[in-house]
């Protein structure tokens, strides 16, 4: 092998390095029985226990939990509506609004989000149909502002790699647009959905400045519990809670790969089984 | 309604409404109802976004905006009122251009806005020279592997950055693993002083934004004919060359739309800076955090989010075009072989 033919690969798992060596290490430290980093007082479990009786921490995980599901449900509805407008109804009037302002939030600074959101909800207080009080409702606002853009791309780009043919067939087989969104186009773009919904939930779950600035003084998400721990100095209870979310992560991951690739063998198969048939 | 007589009643005497209610069932009922409200199907998939996005994302800066005019005061809210009607009878528009004038008055936020400015820049370039090489190097892996890479790439993004930003705490502290490791290595006798500096804040960065810079760059790379390698190689053109005339001018939307990805939001963090930074690290995230939350100066806050917003700008409408024409069905396909059709690059 030559010296190039080493640089990619090499450049290639310096990278992945870069981007594991941390999460390793905090996999590692949170079964380290002492609280210094510095020494290795053994296995232990010790921090878990200690996270599993922490209330006010569980208190945290559970609201953002409540918030992450609301709002991924909420960001999948119109992030699949933006989608099918923008991939689908060519060039209609506000289209470049619409595409502006679903990948602005994409990059905006997140101060300025939720800055932003703050004074709407604070100007808005009175106003019907608006939440009157700030904690689980504007947060979730904010939070479905903020991911919706993610969903759309998504789907946006599965319906851009979609067959458009199939659409057209049932269409001038007179089957009405409603019917054919839910007999066709869904369940094609089903898995970008599903990792669109995934991605809302995390980023959700993830996210601590535009929560910050959209609950009330009395409201604690749980990055706003790790944010006020975590200013403090190292705590290993951390360290245990980011190895459960990993944990998750990598599962949730495993699953949704595996009955992906399932799927789309299955798809392959009728393919072929198509094509034999007609042969 | 042909069935419709006798003053809009059917033979059963019902109403002509109900008839048809009963006739077309519900959902024939309501969309009707939506198109005689102008309402159309298109309609009902283009305006709940829009709405939504009108209501949530637009209307908040022309919020933003009119704060940053008012002033400071002791009250609920604390600003002064923009509109207010004195006697009931005169209707008085307030507009101050103190919170900006203190902007440009006080050293500290011109420096924050153009240290903001260059960390953004050094780490949307430190991004590029560590993501390029390795979206090649995914883009040229065997096919069975890609998805396993690309995976691999995106996976950290799943998992919290925050906690991501925090395990970087437990590698840099004084006591921490990379300087244990360099100890007891022999290669430093003191442990370096990492944490809360500029450089802990560039390697937070640069390591929670990498996944941005290589996704579009991969995205770009792999469409990218193999033969035009070849054939440039077969007519005697060096690698190095090959790369420098024909992937890199072909691979530019891909860097493009990659640097806006980091560079705009990285304009503006907070956390890692928060986190990482020094106590003295000025970026413009912070001090806007800082007069909201612990000044409570919401006016000098809204005119920093403005003048970051009228900053960022330009960068958003690059990206905003790059990415509109990537959405585009089969077009960068034809832009990349109109860019350099094969008898040119044989020449």
């Amino acid at each position: 092998m030559s010296r190039r033919a080493l640089f990619l690969p090499s450049a290639l798992s310096a990278g992945l390095a870069f981007l594991y060596v941390p999460i390793v290490s905090m996999i590692v430290y949170s079964f380290n029985a002492s609280r210094l980093v510095t020494v290795w007082g053994g296995f232990s479990t010790k921090w878990y226990h200690e996270l599993a009786s922490d209330r006010q921490m569980l208190e945290a995980a559970w609201l953002s939990l409540r918030i992450a599901l609301v709002t991924a449900t909420g960001a999948v509805v119109l992030g699949t509506l933006a989608a099918l407008a923008l991939a689908r109804f060519g060039r209609f009037r506000s289209r470049t609004l619409l595409s502006g302002m679903v990948t602005a939030p994409l990059v905006m600074p997140e101060v300025i989000t939720g800055l932003s959101l703050l004074l709407l909800f604070v100007a808005a207080a009175g106003v019907p149909f608006m939440p009157s009080s700030r904690g689980f409702a504007t947060i979730v606002i904010a939070h479905v502002t903020l991911t919706l853009s993610y969903v759309t791309i998504v789907v946006q780009s599965r319906l851009a790699t979609m067959d458009e043919s199939l659409e057209e067939a049932a269409l001038d087989l007179g089957a009405r647009p409603v019917k054919v969104f839910m007999a066709i186009t869904l369940p094609l773009i089903a898995p970008a959905v599903a990792s669109g919904w995934l991605l809302a939930f995390t980023l959700s779950l993830d996210d601590l400045v535009i929560a910050s600035f959209a609950a009330g003084p009395s409201t604690n998400t749980l990055p706003m519990m790790i944010f006020s721990k975590v200013r403090l100095g190292v705590t290993p209870e951390i360290n245990a809670l980011a190895t459960i979310m990993v944990a998750i992560v990598t599962v949730f991951v495993a699953v949704a790969g595996v009955l992906m690739s399932r799927q789309e063998r299955a798809r392959q198969r009728d393919i072929h089984l198509a094509a034999a048939a007609k042969g | 309604m042909s069935e419709l007589r006798d003053g809009g009643r059917d033979r059963a005497g019902r109403p002509g409404w109900l008839a048809a209610l009963s006739h077309a069932g519900p959902s024939l009922w309501l969309a009707g109802m939506l198109r005689r409200c102008g309402v159309s199907g298109r309609g009902a998939v283009i305006v709940p976004p829009i709405v939504w996005l009108l209501l949530f994302f637009l209307v908040p800066f022309v919020i933003v905006l009119k704060i940053s005019f008012a002033e400071t005061q002791l009250a609920v809210p604390p600003y002064t009122p923009l509109v207010e009607w004195t006697d009931g009878r005169h209707l008085q528009i307030h507009l101050h251009a103190s919170s900006y004038l203190y902007l440009l008055d006080d050293p500290l936020y011109v420096q924050a806005f153009l240290s903001s400015l260059l960390v953004a820049a050094v780490s949307t370039v430190l991004c590029l020279l560590i993501g390029y090489p390795m979206a090649y190097a995914i883009a040229r892996a065997d096919r069975s592997w890609r998805n396993t890479l690309l995976l691999l790439i995106v996976l950290p993004f799943w998992t919290s950055f925050l906690l991501r930003v925090y395990a970087w705490i437990g590698l840099l502290r004084n006591n921490g693993l990379i300087n244990q490791v360099l100890l007891s290595l022999g290669i430093i006798h003191e442990p370096l002083v990492m944490l809360q500096t500029n450089f802990a804040m560039y390697v937070g960065i640069v390591y929670s934004y990498l996944p941005f810079m290589i996704l579009p760059l991969y995205a770009n790379l792999e469409k990218h004919d193999p033969a035009l390698l070849e054939a440039a190689i077969d007519l005697g053109c060096t690698p190095v060359r090959a790369f420098r005339q024909i992937t890199l001018p072909l691979s530019l939307p891909g860097v493009i739309a990659g640097s806006m990805l980091v560079f705009i939001p990285a304009v503006g963090e907070f956390v890692i800076p928060r986190l990482l930074g020094g106590t003295d690290s000025l970026m413009i995230g912070r001090v806007l955090w800082d007069e909201f939350f612990s000044n409570r100066d919401w006016p000098v806050a809204s005119s920093v989010a403005i003048v970051l917003l009228l900053v960022l700008v330009v960068p958003m409408m690059i990206l905003q075009r790059y990415l509109e024409r990537d959405a585009a069905p089969g077009e960068t396909g034809a832009a990349a072989a109109r860019a350099a059709p094969p008898s040119e690059a044989a020449s």
